[in-house]
């Protein structure tokens, strides 16, 4: 069962590889000759307004947290579309229960218009 | 002998990512480190058999949930100014103290259960001849949802607070 992480280790080497030889190249092709303007942000060809730590709006973590629930609860379906067959009507039963009170929670979201952008 | 290997360069990484993550200045890179430790605890679960779960390790918490965190340091918009507001006397004393019977609680659980009677009783070979006949998923799902049926429906209800918690937080007016 272990020697399948082979690929696995062999993936991770490759791309550490990779991408540290696109910053070595890129370190040794380049010429490093900075004066103020080229170090300044960019930003379409303007001067920069602000910096770049600007507070993001509090719907983003409404839409992030209910995208987590939710990648949870697909996590939980993958075990139970193994041994669906096995477990029969008592399987489908458990599962519309769990379904059902995740259910609730998505009504509820809908209602309080946490689904909306505005 | 690799597995001894390569459970000391996953013990080393993950607790090197750990220490990082509380060192780091910039709450971006204590992500990334945090990042470092998920991994290397994914590599730990691999060595003890347990694919599903490492694989479950990475998707939801070296994915999902570390851009949830990304999400709430913007939010926090942390970094501009590194204010030092837990430094104080009294709080290093109760950081060491509640640090230090943490440590003392895992070191007389880990000493009080032998290695065998953690895994079940279940040697090596009976672990793979499961692993080979009902799949790394299997394995999981099978107790999962016979076994411990009322803890899986309560998960559910654990999820439905966490999205009741979330809305009620976020939609909440400013006075």
């Amino acid at each position: 069962m272990k020697q399948a992480y082979v690929g696995v280790a062999i993936l991770f080497l490759v791309g550490l590889l990779t991408s540290g030889m696109f910053l070595l190249l890129s370190h040794l092709a380049s010429a490093y000759r900075p004066t103020k303007v080229k170090a300044m942000p960019y930003e379409s060809g303007i001067n920069p307004l602000g910096d770049t730590r600007e507070r993001y709006s509090v719907k983003f973590y409404i839409v992030a947290m209910l995208f987590i629930v939710f990648d949870i609860e697909t996590i939980f379906f993958i075990p139970w579309a193994v041994i669906f067959r096995d477990l029969g009507l008592f399987g489908l039963i458990e599962m519309f229960i769990f379904i059902f009170v995740l259910g609730v929670g998505l009504a509820y979201a809908w209602k309080k218009g946490a689904l909306e952008w505005d | 002998m690799i597995a001894d290997f390569f459970f000391v360069l996953f013990a080393v990484m993950a607790i090197g990512g750990a220490i990082s993550m509380v060192l780091a200045r910039n709450p971006v890179a204590s992500l990334l480190y945090l990042v470092v430790a998920f991994f290397a605890l994914s590599g730990t679960f691999v060595l003890l058999d347990a694919h599903f779960i490492a694989a479950v390790n990475l998707i939801v918490y070296a994915g999902a949930i570390m851009v949830l965190f990304l999400f709430v340091i913007m939010l926090l918009n942390l970094g501009r100014s590194e204010k030092v507001d837990l430094r104080g006397p009294l709080n290093r004393i109760v950081a060491i103290t509640v640090a230090g019977a943490f440590f003392a609680l895992l070191f007389v659980a880990l000493s009080a259960g032998s290695q065998t009677e953690m895994a079940g009783g279940m040697g090596q070979a009976t672990v793979d001849a499961m692993l080979q006949s009902r799949g790394a998923v299997g394995v999981v799902a099978d107790p999962m949802f016979r076994s411990y049926l009322v803890p899986f429906e309560i998960t559910s209800l654990l999820l439905l607070a966490a999205i009741v918690g979330a809305i009620v937080l976020a939609r909440r007016r400013a006075p």
